[in-house]
């Protein structure tokens, strides 16, 4: 065999379908007598449904059936569940509102389900559902987070009294005061972490189908996870047994946690689809999804840092308003909370910290997991007070962080989680270097030479990935296991078809988990090929988010490939007649050990199918394995970003002019896609901090409901990533692997932010720090 | 999108005629703008007649005192064309500052003036230059063209055939573009005609509108200093989530002072 095929850049084995248009998404399957769904969708924030008249769609050309709230109730179609339950400080369950699929007398956003129109063709469908007349009773909304527990408030829910889901803390309330009290220094921050709408190129898309021959369902959905949506769907909403349900997630264009969920129209088309006997498409146009898919982050919080005279950490303190939206979308409780407080430490020794997150409902869409989910707020918590404590303290920013680095592992973290492992010094040496640090004071001086200011910042980030020891979920209040399931066919001539239950949706599986099992089976890498994304030929999984499937599912198929190769030796040894024990694997041949004696993988395969000479007593012919794999702990990939802008102080105007990155994601299986899902994550992350925030006004209307208002960073905007890596193996699964889907969109926020704030040597500026923004916080600085 | 009834006509006149059966018929020039609203289901045309066919009001002509462009002429083929970039190089510049790729490739001068949105840059040059809009009922000067938001002097049926551009000493475009859209928040426009000067300014009023008070100055003395001190007054302004009023009037006098430095480059 060749070189190794771990660590190699081996170009995408999807990419040549995808780029010669031969991908096939949601809404390329056309069903035969396919029809196709609009929803009817509340243009108000809050009101009341007084009546739906269905009765001109009804009579519209090509209209096949009208259905509102009232035809989903008589179904006794269950609400939209959600997948974590959080107890509050009070040892209270949240609050958990119903979520129907189509609205029940009420409308609690914009954008909300209020009706469904099914008719022969999409634009009849569409037409049709603009005859649908629903006459509304208008009430007050609260739109900001920071309002929704005001007196006088409107309220969204009878059973969650001051639209509060539940109040829920972490960490030693007393043991924090009593070091703030000591404290030479404290840093405050009070901040926003703005809205973000996740923009997936490919739209949501589902497309249901019944089939009376065997009373089965078939869904295909452009989803993250089948399995999981298969479940809730079943088990929760509809009440059909599983076995009858087909979920399949073909070529998904992109997700970033808005396709975690299962959503209303998901159940919509598939109760449907057996209504009318036909199959059921439903694809959003981008203004839908704008408006009805899960949104993310939406945090405002008050933070604070406590110091002793040399800049050590004593104690934090964090206090967060988490806006979740009109309703619980599957995961929108666990994320401002188990994925968000419990990241606190970031990569410091602060020995206590508190954290209180407040959840509450507005007329908004619902928010749930977004790239990073959690993460992303609490790094830019930590590394904003950092940061800004630097300033006050009049220290170095990377001396701060030094000074307060954990060198020691494992590491007991004071907010719930043990580091196995890391290398801060690593990636900040690293960094620094890659970011030209040194020469810094002159590009400043060059740039105050031509009028314009510039700023340096940094993020020393932590994640928590590989997401996670189902026990450990299931005691903080997860309604699911976390483990991953894997299964390796090996064919009778040699060739490998594995089956995962991750779910690649960009992030390159087809590839990377191909390199992973050729390296281990020394085969080629074209004789590997991965299957995803449908329940009726995967044994089971839990989908692809918080960068879990390398680490999780990847081990998963890790372990089938062990029993692959355990099997395989037994089958060696008997052709070769040695002992089990004598047989070593090595680059895809069986060998005697000390011996010349081999039989070559594709042989030993050959004759597990074909077992005329074969050890029949004691083994079953054939070669095909499974296993799941549930972690024994979360993996911490980490690292430092070093941002560098330069601001127009006439227009506002920041230019990114130098971007650093590096990064500690355990092993490397592919660099190239590693780079990729690096510079995808930073780009997102510059969007939430420079370009993206969704706006609602005070009626709950989105003011940012297309790409004409809501800014996606485009390629001019970014710099010229330069990205590194430094392994610090994981410890405790087999590839030594991370994860790192999500680390460019935790760290970048804050690294930008904090050299913004540099350069205009302003304490805070609110994201997305646009133009206007800046141009306003420089207008005020002078005025003060 | 609604149904609708497509018409693809060869000339000029067989277009006025069509368009002029149907009350509720549109004119199709590059669709960049009609097709998104029709798409988003806020225009709902019964007729469509597709300029597209006709073959002479496409086209770049040049007489050493005015260039003339005919309606149908695509931004890109203006902001490529030889032509335009010897005589009026700022004319050039801002047809390339549209949108993207695409959106040039299909744009179209007509097309954006007869949708006179408050943002678009090419009323900004039509203004700035004084050009003359010539149409299927007449001549229209550029002074009296724009009316207000998306209104112009355009009477119903009434087809832009070509505008005609006087060539100045020297001009300079600048755009401070929405981060989002793409649009002009604030575009400035401004023209040496070597017997006085014109300022004009899109994105920051309901339509394209003049600064006399930058046109005195710059008359007096074209240079970038004579406008950098002169402060715009916000009233009446555009003011939304991206800019407001305020921004928007510091952002002209920024725009017209680097405009004036392209202008002498
Ligand atoms: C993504 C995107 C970005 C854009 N960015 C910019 C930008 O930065 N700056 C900018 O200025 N514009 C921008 N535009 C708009 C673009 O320039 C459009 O092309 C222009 O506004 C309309 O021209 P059109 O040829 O496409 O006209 P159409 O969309 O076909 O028509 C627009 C209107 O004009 C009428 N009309 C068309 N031709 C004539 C005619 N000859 N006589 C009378 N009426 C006519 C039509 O009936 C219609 O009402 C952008 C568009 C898009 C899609």
């Amino acid at each position: 065999m060749g070189a190794p095929l771990i660590g190699a850049r081996i170009p995408r084995k999807e990419d040549y379908r995808f780029l010669t248009g031969a991908g096939q998404y949601t809404d390329d399957v056309t069903l035969p007598r396919q029809t196709y769904a609009a929803f009817v969708r509340s243009p108000h924030a809050h009101a009341k449904i007084k009546s739906v008249n269905t009765a001109k769609a009804k009579g519209a050309p090509g209209v096949l059936g009208v259905y509102t709230g009232e035809e989903i109730a008589a179904a006794k179609l269950g609400g939209l569940p959600c997948g974590w339950l959080i107890t509050d400080v009070n040892g209270q369950p949240m609050k958990e509102p119903p979520y129907p699929v189509i609205a029940q007398g009420k409308v609690r956003h914009v954008g909300e389900r209020v009706a469904v129109v099914v008719a022969e063709t999409q634009e009849q469908a569409r037409d049709a559902a603009e005859l649908v007349q629903v006459d509304y009773e208008v009430l007050q909304a609260v739109a900001d987070g920071r309002l929704a527990r005001a007196k006088g408030a409107p309220q969204l829910h009878d059973i969650a009294p001051d639209n509060t889901c539940y109040v829920w803390a972490l960490g030693d309330k007393a043991a924090v005061d009593a070091a703030f009290a000591k404290a030479a220094h404290v840093t405050k921050l009070d901040f926003v972490n703005n809205r973000l709408i996740p923009n997936a190129i490919e739209p949501r898309a589902a497309n249901g189908s019944y089939s009376r021959a065997d009373d089965s369902y078939t869904l295909y959905v452009s989803s993250q996870n089948p399995h999981v949506e298969r479940l809730l769907m079943t088990a929760f909403v509809m009440g059909l047994p599983e076995h009858k349900v087909r979920v399949v997630a073909p070529d998904v264009g992109g997700g970033f946690g808005s396709k975690i969920y299962l959503y209303g129209e998901d159940v919509v088309v598939t109760w449907a689809s057996k209504q009318l006997g036909r199959p059921v498409k439903w694809t959003a146009d981008r203004s839908e999804s704008y408006v009805s898919d899960a949104h993310g982050r939406d945090h405002h919080t008050i933070a604070e840092l406590a110091m002793d005279k040399d800049g050590k950490f004593l104690a934090m303190r964090v206090k967060t308003t988490a806006n979740v939206g009109a309703y619980l979308s599957t995961f929108a409780s666990c994320i401002p909370t188990i994925l968000y407080a419990t990241l606190l430490a970031g990569q410091y020794t602060t020995p206590v910290i508190h954290a209180e997150v407040t959840a509450v409902f507005t007329n908004t869409a619902p928010v749930d997991a977004y790239r990073g989910a959690g993460r992303p707020e609490a790094t830019y918590v930590v590394e904003r007070l950092v940061e800004t404590a630097a300033r006050e303290m009049k220290m170095d920013p990377a001396e701060i962080r030094r000074k307060n680095f954990i060198r020691s592992f494992p590491y007991q973290t004071p907010v719930a989680l043990l580091y196995d492992t890391g290398n801060y010094d690593a990636t900040m040496d690293a960094a620094q270097k890659l970011a030209d640090v040194a020469g810094y004071a002159a590009r400043k001086k060059a740039s105050e030479a031509k009028g314009k200011l510039r700023g340096l910042g940094y993020a020393a980030y932590i994640e928590a990935c590989g997401i996670a020891p189902s026990a450990v979920a299931g005691s903080l209040g997860a309604r699911a296991g976390l483990y991953e399931a894997g299964e390796v066919r090996v064919h009778p001539t040699g060739t490998v078809t594995v089956f995962t239950g991750s779910h690649s949706h960009g992030q390159g599986h087809e590839t990377t988990f191909a390199q992973v099992v050729a390296d281990r089976l020394g085969l080629p890498v074209e004789n590997v090929d991965i299957v995803h994304g449908d329940t009726s030929k995967i044994l089971f999984g839990m989908g692809t988010y918080g960068s879990r499937s390398i680490a999780v599912g990847g081990t998963a198929i890790v372990k089938a490939l062990d029993k692959i190769i355990a099997k395989g030796k037994k089958i060696a040894a008997h052709l070769l007649e040695a002992s089990e024990s004598d047989i070593e694997y090595a680059n895809g041949e069986f060998k005697v050990a000390g011996t010349d004696k081999k039989k070559m993988f594709g042989e030993v395969a050959f004759a597990a199918y074909v077992p005329h000479n074969y050890p029949h007593d004691k083994l079953e012919p054939g070669l095909n394995e499974n296993a799941f794999y549930d972690p024994s702990n979360f993996t911490f990939p980490a690292g430092t970003y070093v941002c560098e802008v330069e601001v127009d102080p006439e227009t506002g105007v920041v230019k990114i002019e130098r971007w650093s990155a590096v990064d500690d994601f355990g092993k490397i299986i592919n660099p190239m896609i590693v780079e990729g899902q690096v510079h995808g994550g930073l780009a997102q992350g510059i969007g939430q901090a420079m370009t993206e925030g969704a706006k609602y006004d005070s009626h709950g209307q989105l003011v940012t409901g297309s790409f004409m208002d809501y800014c996606i960073p485009r390629a001019d905007d970014l710099p010229s990533f330069q990205v590194d890596t430094r392994e610090t193996p994981c410890t405790h699964n087999p590839l030594g692997v991370k994860g790192c889907g999500e680390a460019g969109a935790i760290g970048a926020p804050a690294a930008l932010i904090n050299a913004i704030t540099d350069a205009l040597g302003v304490k805070d500026i609110p994201m997305p720090a646009t133009p206007q923004t800046v141009w306003r916080a420089l207008q005020q600085k002078k005025a003060a | 999108m609604h149904a609708f009834n497509y018409h693809r006509p060869s000339n000029v006149n067989d277009a006025a005629a069509l368009a002029a059966k149907s009350a509720d018929s549109k004119l199709l020039a590059g669709g960049q703008s009609l097709v998104q609203a029709m798409k988003l289901r806020l225009a709902a045309p019964t007729d469509i007649v597709d300029l597209g066919m006709v073959k002479d009001l496409a086209g770049i002509k040049s007489d050493g005192k005015t260039v003339t462009i005919g309606a149908m002429t695509r931004h890109a083929e203006v902001t490529g064309s030889a032509e335009v970039k010897k005589a009026i190089p700022a004319l050039a510049v801002l047809a390339g500052m549209i949108g993207d790729r695409q959106v040039r490739n299909m744009g179209t001068l007509g097309g954006s003036l007869a949708n006179s949105d408050p943002a678009a840059d090419y009323p900004a040059a039509v203004l700035g230059l004084g050009a003359t809009i010539t149409t299927t009922k007449g001549t229209h000067a550029a002074d009296k063209f724009f009316k207000g938001l998306y209104e112009t002097a355009l009477r119903p049926g009434e087809i832009i055939t070509s505008v005609s551009f006087p060539i100045p000493k020297r001009a300079g475009y600048m755009k401070f573009k929405n981060q989002a859209s793409r649009f002009a928040i604030v575009g400035v426009f401004v023209a040496d005609m070597g017997n006085g000067v014109r300022v004009a300014v899109t994105g920051a009023g309901p339509c394209v509108l003049r600064l006399a008070e930058m046109e005195k100055a710059l008359g007096a003395k074209f240079a970038p200093e004579s406008v950098a001190g002169l402060k715009v007054k916000s009233d009446g302004l555009n003011s939304d989530l991206h800019a407001s009023a305020e921004y928007r009037a510091h952002l002209i006098t920024v725009m017209a002072k680097r405009a004036v430095e392209a202008a002498m480059k």
